[in-house]
C-alpha cells in the first residue's frame, strides 16, 4: 500500500480526470458494496460487535505483516479471516459473548500497537490503518479488492438462505438439519474479508461505518428482506462515494465525510420509521 | 404405523437422567398433550425424537423409522422461538426463511415454494398476518405464523413445544383449535406440550404425562388421577375434578399452575407439601 497525501486539487478541475480519483471511486464502490450487504446479515444476526472485533484483529494483521515484511493488506485479510473462522467455529455462544470479544479486541489493538512501535514508520501507516486512506490505493490492491469481493458475495449468495433462517431461528434451523457451526464460521469469514475491504477505505475504527450504519437504516426502510439487503447495498454506496465527492470538493478526510452520510442516513431512517409509525 | 413409538428410552443429560425406561406408542394422526413439569423432559422427549439428543439406551422410531437429524417427515415448532422481538422483516418473510432456509447455492424463491408457504400460513389462518412485521405481532398472532411454519414440507407428526406459553385464554383456545383442525384435516399426529392440561381437555385424544424419569400415555381418566400422578410426581398428588377442569394438587398446591407461575425446576413444587417432604 503506498499511500498518497498532500493531493491538492482546485475546484475546477474534475474529480474524474485524476486517476487516483478513479482508483478511490472504484476500490470504494466495491468496498461499500460488499460492506452493505454483509453488514446487513450482520445486524440481522445481533452480531456487529463481533465485527468491530474483527476490525480491530485487522489492525494487529496490518501492523504486524509490514514488521515482518509481507504486504499489510494481506495481513489484514489473513488475519481477521482466521480469527473469524476462530469465532465461528467456538460457536454462537462465544461469538454473542460481550466480554470475551471485547477482550480479545483490547487485546488485538494492543498488540498491533507492539507491531507499530518496532516499526519505525509507525505514524503515517497507523493513521492510514485507523481511519482509512482510500486515496492511497494503488492498482495492486485494487484487483486484489475485486476478486476478494466477488469471492465473498459469491460465498455470501451461497450460504444464504441457510444464514438467514439459522440467524432468525437458530433452534428450528438446527433440528431441520442446517448446520449452524459451518454456517457462522463461514459467515464470520465473510465478514472477516469485508471488514478488511472496509478497513481499506475508512480505517479499522471506522469500519461500523459502512458495515453496520446502512444495514440498519435499510432494516427501518422497508419489510421485506431482499429489498432491505439491496438497500444496504445501496445506501453504503452512496454514502462512500458521496463521502468522496465531498472530501474532494472539501479537502476533509474521505473517512470523515462518510462517517457524517452514514450517520445522517441512519438517524434519518430511524425517524422516518418513528414518523411512519 | 405409529407416529412415534419410545421403547425402553433412557436419555441423560450430564450426569442426571431425563428419561429412564420410557416406552410409550403415539399412534397415527393422534392429538397428545404432553404435560409434566418443568424439568420433567417434555423439550427433551421432543429433541430426542428431532435427532439432536443421543439416547443413552432404548430406542425411538418416527413413522417406523430409526431418528434422523432433519427429518421432514417431523415438522416442529421450539419454544425458543428466536430473535423476533423488534424484527421489521413480515411474517411471511421469516417463514420463507424457514421453507428453504436448509437449501445452499444460489436459491430463489420459484412459484411452488410460494405455494406452499402461502398453504401453510392459510392452514393457520394466518395469510393476513403474514404481511405485518413479525416484531409487531401481538404473542397469538406470532405463535400462528410460527405454527404455520411447522406444516411446510407436509410432515407426517408435529411436535409443538409448548405453543401457549404466555398466552392469554382467547389465544390460548384459538391455538389449542387450529391445532385440531389440522391434526384432522391434514391428518398428522400432533404431540402438544403444555404446563397446564385444561386447555388442552377437550381437544386432545390422550394425554402424555412424563415425571420421574417415567413416561405415562393414556386416556386422560386414566392418566389423571391421584396414584398415576403421585407416582410421576414422588409425591402426593390429589386430582380434582370439576365438569371438564383438573386441578392438579400437592397438598394445597395447583402443582400445574404453580409450576406456570414461577418457571420451578422440576421437583421444588413440592417443598410447599409439608406432609410429604
Amino acid at each position: 500500500m503506498t499511500i498518497r497525501m498532500g493531493h491538492r486539487t482546485t475546484m475546477t478541475t474534475p474529480m474524474f480526470e485524476y486517476d487516483f480519483m478513479r482508483t478511490a471511486f472504484v476500490a470504494s464502490g466495491i468496498a461499500a458494496i460488499l460492506a452493505g450487504t454483509v453488514g446487513f446479515f450482520l445486524v440481522l444476526r445481533g452480531q456487529t460487535f463481533a465485527g468491530h472485533a474483527l476490525s480491530h484483529a485487522g489492525f494487529t494483521g496490518a501492523t504486524g505483516a509490514v514488521l515482518f515484511g509481507f504486504s499489510p493488506l494481506a495481513g489484514l485479510v489473513g488475519f481477521t479471516v482466521m480469527v473469524g473462522v476462530g469465532m465461528g467455529l467456538f460457536g454462537e455462544k462465544l461469538a454473542h459473548r460481550d466480554v470475551a470479544i471485547g477482550m480479545m479486541l483490547s487485546l488485538a489493538l494492543g498488540l498491533g500497537l507492539l507491531f507499530l512501535h518496532f516499526y519505525t514508520a509507525a505514524a503515517t501507516q497507523a493513521a492510514a490503518l485507523l481511519f482509512g486512506n482510500v486515496l492511497g490505493v494503488d492498482e495492486s490492491a485494487l484487483l486484489t479488492l475485486v476478486v476478494l469481493a466477488v469471492l465473498s458475495l459469491t460465498a455470501l449468495a451461497f450460504i444464504g438462505r441457510p444464514l438467514v433462517f439459522a440467524s432468525l431461528q437458530p433452534e428450528l434451523a438446527d433440528a431441520r438439519g442446517v448446520p449452524l457451526r459451518f454456517v457462522a464460521a463461514a459467515f464470520l469469514a465473510i465478514v472477516a474479508v469485508a471488514v478488511a475491504e472496509c478497513a481499506q477505505i475508512v480505517g479499522v475504527l471506522l469500519v461500523f461505518t459502512l458495515m453496520v450504519g446502512p444495514a440498519a437504516a435499510a432494516m427501518n426502510l422497508t419489510r421485506r428482506l431482499a429489498a432491505a439487503v439491496a438497500l444496504s447495498a445501496g445506501l453504503a454506496l452512496a454514502e462512500a462515494w458521496g463521502g468522496l465527492t465531498l472530501a474532494y470538493y472539501t479537502d476533509w478526510p474521505t473517512s470523515f465525510w462518510i462517517t457524517a452520510l452514514s450517520g445522517m442516513v441512519f438517524f434519518g431512517a430511524a425517524a422516518a420509521r418513528r414518523f411512519a409509525g | 404405523m405409529s407416529a412415534l413409538r419410545f421403547d425402553d428410552v433412557r436419555i441423560s443429560l450430564g450426569r442426571r437422567d431425563i428419561l429412564s425406561a420410557a416406552s410409550f406408542i403415539v399412534e397415527d394422526r393422534e392429538f397428545i398433550g404432553m404435560l409434566g413439569a418443568n424439568g420433567a423432559g417434555k423439550t427433551t422427549l421432543m429433541r430426542a425424537a428431532l435427532g439432536l439428543i443421543p439416547v443413552a439406551s432404548g430406542a425411538i422410531a418416527v413413522l417406523d423409522e430409526p431418528v434422523a437429524r432433519g427429518n421432514p417427515a417431523i415438522g416442529y415448532m421450539p419454544q425458543n422461538r428466536g430473535a423476533m422481538a423488534g424484527l421489521r422483516l413480515t411474517g411471511w418473510d421469516v417463514v420463507a426463511s424457514a421453507a428453504i432456509g436448509r437449501r445452499f447455492g444460489f436459491v430463489g424463491l420459484d412459484k411452488t415454494t410460494r405455494r406452499e408457504i402461502d398453504w401453510a400460513l392459510d392452514q393457520v389462518g394466518a395469510r393476513d398476518l403474514a404481511r405485518r412485521s413479525i416484531g409487531e405481532l401481538s404473542g397469538g398472532e406470532l405463535q400462528k405464523v410460527l405454527l404455520s411454519e411447522a406444516l411446510l414440507g407436509r410432515p407426517r407428526l408435529l411436535l409443538l413445544d409448548e405453543p401457549l406459553i404466555s398466552l392469554d385464554p382467547a389465544h390460548q383456545k384459538s391455538i389449542v383449535e387450529t391445532a385440531r383442525r389440522i391434526c384432522d384435516d391434514l391428518k398428522v399426529a400432533i404431540v402438544f406440550s403444555a404446563h397446564e392440561l385444561n386447555p388442552l381437555v377437550n381437544a386432545i385424544d390422550r394425554v402424555l404425562y412424563l415425571g420421574s424419569g417415567a413416561a405415562v400415555l393414556g386416556a386422560v381418566d386414566e392418566v389423571v388421577t391421584g396414584p398415576v400422578l403421585s407416582r410421576l410426581y414422588g409425591s402426593d398428588i390429589e386430582v380434582i375434578r370439576v365438569k371438564d377442569r383438573y386441578f392438579v394438587m400437592a397438598g394445597e398446591v395447583d402443582v400445574e399452575r404453580e409450576a406456570h407461575r414461577h418457571d420451578h425446576p422440576h421437583g421444588s413444587s413440592h417443598d410447599h407439601d409439608d406432609a410429604h417432604v
